[in-house]
């Protein structure tokens, strides 16, 4: 690479509360101070009244290529992950061919690296075509080009108890994680909503709370039993909480996520029959969405990951009963986490930065990332702008669909600038051309 | 009204109204000339994605009697059931003009949807969706009720202190949902009677007494009408209970159970009935059942349904 | 400011005279059917007959007690030609007494007789009940103003009015006064337009809401 614009960010707050200018050169941070030189040739951005986050990390995303692109590729999907201030995003294996061989996962992690919008990991199925009967070449995804260490038949449950065990032991091996989707399937067979007094009056079948802690808490036995580590998807009830809680204090290696819509919509939005609302896990009470803030603040729930699930319009717009399960959350999630988290006094900005960056990286096992601001890091980092509230629209969203449950709502914060590998990829709040980034993704690959 | 979804947010007055109404319906249905000129020039659409031969009768019946063009899509055999889309169909009513759209979908919600997206401005009419209402099924049973209790002086009146037992398959019963909520307006007491597995889950939040055992909620309550449910075959097995034998001994209206109600104790059942399972033969055809009334005062009631949404300017209703 | 044009005793002494009328004109109380017209052509058309009544008691004592037999209600409301318009209307009872109508002479009986409409409704509703020998018609006022060709045959008192007037018919049973008055529609309730209170009857020109 010939030329790399280096850049001079001008005062942001760092996630601890300090002030700083941060150099920025050969996709690395090169000088943390302050007052640091303006030499020529540089770009300035003032970033005052702006915060400074470390690349935000999502383990939990849809990217829905191979196979589903009329609902997001790897390129709009990366994109809409910028616009959310992410630098990284874990890929789930429902694609079409399943991400269930060395081959896919190759792919798709390839197409991430030319729209070079964000670091695209795949994650691989546990068994073949996620048909919870025979585990999948979790070898051959690890030592693949991908290196995959994050493994889930996420959409479906790895319901059979010995496969579980056999699955949790396997990816030991390979220094892999287990990320599982905890839904009992005979318990919720044609289920529609969170099971309770609303279900029954609205008349949707239920999805109650204890299909998905009762498999929760077989899972944690099992990854004691067998030594292993255990990611748990999308907690979404009070429950699920409380046995987090019991096995982290019995020491087993257990981690959580919870979704932004979890620690901020209730059930209660169901009563539009309005489909942006229909999930997986489905949105629950208030009192489970209390316990998941809670459960965040003291650190029994690890992350916060988006499960982000584009769909097409056509969907969406149609009978409850009808409509496919999912929401888009990579373009709202810094603000959903910051209203229900921050500006309840729940969360620091530094505990944000460890809960959507610094730990889903650990538990990625994701390569050269770095959450301190200092000299050497890769340069991936977010700055948002934290004093904005507005009405959420469909501006904001960057990938293929519409699916956000929160279109029309007041929202907090919003991510000015997001930079990934030195360039950026949100410059004032706009998300950057496709053919500039990934012209600069070329530069930076040809340059490493 | 601009639409009739369900019986919950339907107000008292606004309940009260369509029974009155539905009684001046049920004058004409006793004149020589049955018909009404009042919906001249106007369609409703039956829309029914679901089977069901008696409900879309007594709503084509009620257009008609009020002069109505009637046009009845049913879903089975129709592009619908070849993946049409709800807001297809929905669009394609809305082009040919229709000025109100009766629907019965097996998808709790699909009416409210309907009648929330735009797709299509006319009045809808929820013919019973999923598990959630069939709001016209129970004011035809208040309608019902209110006329046997007041014998012909029911105008005006709501079911203060009426007893309404509820027998049976709760769970799955949009009838049993759309009458509790109404029947809660009017002023009656509603027990749900049903083994557990039948009873929803968060029951208890509701307006109801819920009881698992017929013979001490009769005895006890002296209810003025005992309402039983239908048990649809596919329940028995789903493991909701053993067997019809177990289910018939415990919550049936049979011969012994009947015989012991007061006389004067209405029987109802919204059809069809099975004979032998929830109700015995003597039951049903005693003169305390209304069974048939049932059905013809179904045809009053979405008369007037019909007319208080059809009639007046669409724009001034809200 | 609302001006009476009859008190209490010159309604009395109108329908008196209109049930003379009546009887003058059928030869008596035989097979005579007065059915008025919701809300307060049904109290007048009781009072018409309880007047016949007391003149001709041998004539009309088939139910003791009462003048059942002969009087009753006709609702017209389904049969309006502007039912898409204003707001909803409810439907009155229609009491029809229980020797019908067929081969009856028929005298329907309304408050105010305005643009004609509601009787045009009303000969319709009588049309699917029955066949009347011959159907007549009586008003406490004709205000004007006709939109069809059709005429009272019994007529309290003729009031022109202009059409920016409103007549108000107040029964003991309704309001707790007897009286009719007019008032400047305009000029005292320009909100009223279309609004028929449950107190009184009103006559609105540009709405379709006159009475008759």
């Amino acid at each position: 690479m010939t030329v790399n614009t280096a850049y001079l960010i001008r005062g942001a707050t760092l996630p601890q509360g300090t002030r700083a200018d941060l150099l920025v050169q050969d996709a690395r941070i090169t000088a943390v101070g302050t007052n640091l030189d303006t030499g020529s040739g540089l770009t300035v951005i003032d970033a005052d009244g702006l915060i400074a986050l470390p690349g935000l990390v999502d383990l939990h995303t849809h990217l829905r290529e191979p196979g589903f692109e009329q609902s997001e590729t790897v390129l709009t999907g990366s994109r809409a992950a910028a616009a959310g201030g992410f630098t990284s995003v874990f890929a789930m294996a429902n694609t079409l061919p399943v991400s269930d061989t060395a081959g896919v996962v190759e792919q798709v992690q390839a197409l991430g690296d030319a729209a070079g919008y964000a670091t695209v990991r795949p994650i691989g199925a546990v068994t073949v075509g996620l048909a919870g009967e025979r585990l999948s070449e979790i070898g051959a995804m690890a030592h693949s080009r991908a290196q995959v260490r994050v493994f889930s038949d996420d959409g479906k449950c790895v319901h059979d108890s010995l496969l579980m065990r056999r699955a949790l032991e396997y990816v030991r091996t390979f220094d892999g994680v287990v990320a599982q989707h905890a839904q009992d399937p005979r318990l919720t067979e044609n289920a529609q909503m969170n099971e309770g007094a609303l279900s029954s009056e609205l008349g949707l079948k239920g999805w109650p709370a204890v299909a998905e802690e009762s498999i929760i808490a077989r899972d944690v036995l099992l990854a004691e039993h067998v030594g292993s580590r255990l990611h748990v998807c999308h907690v979404s009830t009070a429950g699920s909480v409380e046995v987090i809680r019991w096995a982290k204090s019995r020491g087993i290696t257990v981690t959580a996520e919870a979704t932004p819509h979890h620690l901020l919509l209730t059930e209660d939005l169901i009563r539009s029959y309005d489909a942006r609302y229909k999930v997986n896990p489905p949105l629950r009470r208030d009192e489970d969405v209390r316990a998941l803030r809670e459960g965040l603040a003291d650190g029994t729930i690890d992350i916060i990951a988006t499960d982000h699930a584009p769909h097409p319009k056509e969907s969406k717009e149609a009978e409850w009963d009808a409509a496919s399960f999912g929401m888009v959350g990579l373009e709202s999630a810094l603000s959903v986490a910051q209203t229900a988290l921050i500006d309840t006094g729940l969360l620091t900005w530094n505990d944000i930065a460890r809960v959507l960056s610094q730990t889903p990286a650990d538990i990625g096992r994701l390569a050269d990332h770095s959450h301190c601001f200092e000299v050497g890091a890769p340069a991936n980092f977010t700055l948002v702008d934290p004093s904005t509230t507005s009405t959420f629209d469909l501006a904001r969203l960057a990938g293929k669909s519409t699916n956000s449950p929160y279109l029309g709502r007041t929202l907090s914060g919003r991510v000015e600038y997001t930079f990934h590998h030195g360039y950026p990829t949100v410059g004032a709040a706009a998300v950057r051309p496709a053919d500039e980034v990934a012209t600069a993704a070329a530069a930076w690959k040809a340059g490493n | 009204m601009r639409h009739l979804l369900t019986t919950k947010h339907l107000s008292r007055d606004a309940a009260i109204q369509i029974l009155d109404v539905a009684e001046d319906m049920a004058d004409v249905a006793n004149r020589e000339v049955k018909k009404l000129p009042a919906l001249r020039g106007k369609t409703v659409v039956n829309l029914f994605f679901e089977d069901s031969t008696r409900t879309r009768i007594s709503f084509e019946a009620a257009a008609k009697r009020l002069s109505a063009d009637v046009i009845n899509f049913s879903a089975k055999g129709s592009s619908v059931s070849k993946g049409e889309s709800l807001k297809d169909t929905a669009q394609t009513l809305a082009a040919m003009g229709a000025d109100a759209v009766v629907i019965r979908h097996q998808s709790s919600g699909a009416p409210q949807v309907l009648a929330e997206s735009g797709w299509i401005d006319a009045p809808i009419v929820n013919a019973g969706d999923g598990t959630h209402e069939h709001p016209t099924q129970a004011l035809l049973d208040a309608f019902t009720m209110r006329r046997r209790l007041y014998n012909g002086q029911s105008r005006g009146r709501d079911l203060d202190g009426v007893g309404v037992v509820i027998v049976g398959d709760i769970l799955h019963s949009r009838v049993a949902r759309s009458n509790l909520w109404l029947l809660e307006t009017l002023g009656a007491h509603v027990t749900f009677v049903a083994p557990a597995t039948l009873v929803p889950l968060g029951a208890e939040t509701w307006p109801v007494a819920i009881s698992y055992d017929l013979d001490a909620t009769l005895a006890a309550e002296k209810p003025d009408v005992v309402m039983m449910l239908r048990i649809q075959s596919e329940r028995m097995n789903a493991a909701f209970f053993p067997n019809a034998r177990e289910y018939s001994r415990e919550w049936g209206l049979d011969d012994v159970r009947f015989a012991a109600l007061p006389t004067d104790t209405i029987v109802m059942h919204p059809g069809p009935m099975n004979r032998g399972l929830e109700i015995s033969a003597a039951a049903a055809d005693s003169a305390q059942s209304t069974v048939l009334e049932q059905v013809t005062n179904g045809v009053s009631i979405r008369m007037a349904a019909l007319y208080l949404l059809l009639s007046g300017d669409r724009e001034a209703l809200l | 400011m609302a001006r009476v044009v009859l008190s209490q005793a010159d309604m009395q002494r109108a329908l008196t005279r209109i049930a003379h009328e009546i009887l003058e004109s059928n030869k008596g109380a035989a097979d005579l059917v007065i059915l008025g017209i919701p809300t307060r052509g049904v109290y007048l058309a009781q009072r018409i007959a309880a007047i016949i009544q007391r003149i001709e008691p041998e004539a009309t004592a088939t139910v003791p007690g009462s003048g059942s037999a002969m009087v009753g209600a006709l609702d017209a409301t389904m049969y309006r030609d502007d039912l898409s318009r204003g707001r909803t209307r409810t439907p009155s009872p229609t009491q029809i007494p229980s020797g019908g109508v067929d081969g009856k002479t028929v005298v329907l009986v309304d408050d105010v007789l305005y643009s004609g409409r509601t009787i045009r409704a009303a000969l319709d509703a009588l049309n699917d009940i029955g066949r009347p020998r011959v159907v007549r018609l009586a008003v406490l006022i004709d205000r004007g103003h006709r939109e069809l060709p059709i005429r009272a045959d019994f007529v309290g008192k003729n009031l022109p009015t202009s059409t920016d007037e409103r007549i108000n018919v107040r029964l003991a049973e309704l309001d707790g006064v007897e009286e009719v008055s007019i008032e400047n529609r305009a000029a005292e309730h320009p909100e009223a337009d279309t609004a028929r209170g449950p107190g009184t009857s009103t006559s609105a020109p540009s709405t379709s809401e006159a009475t008759s």
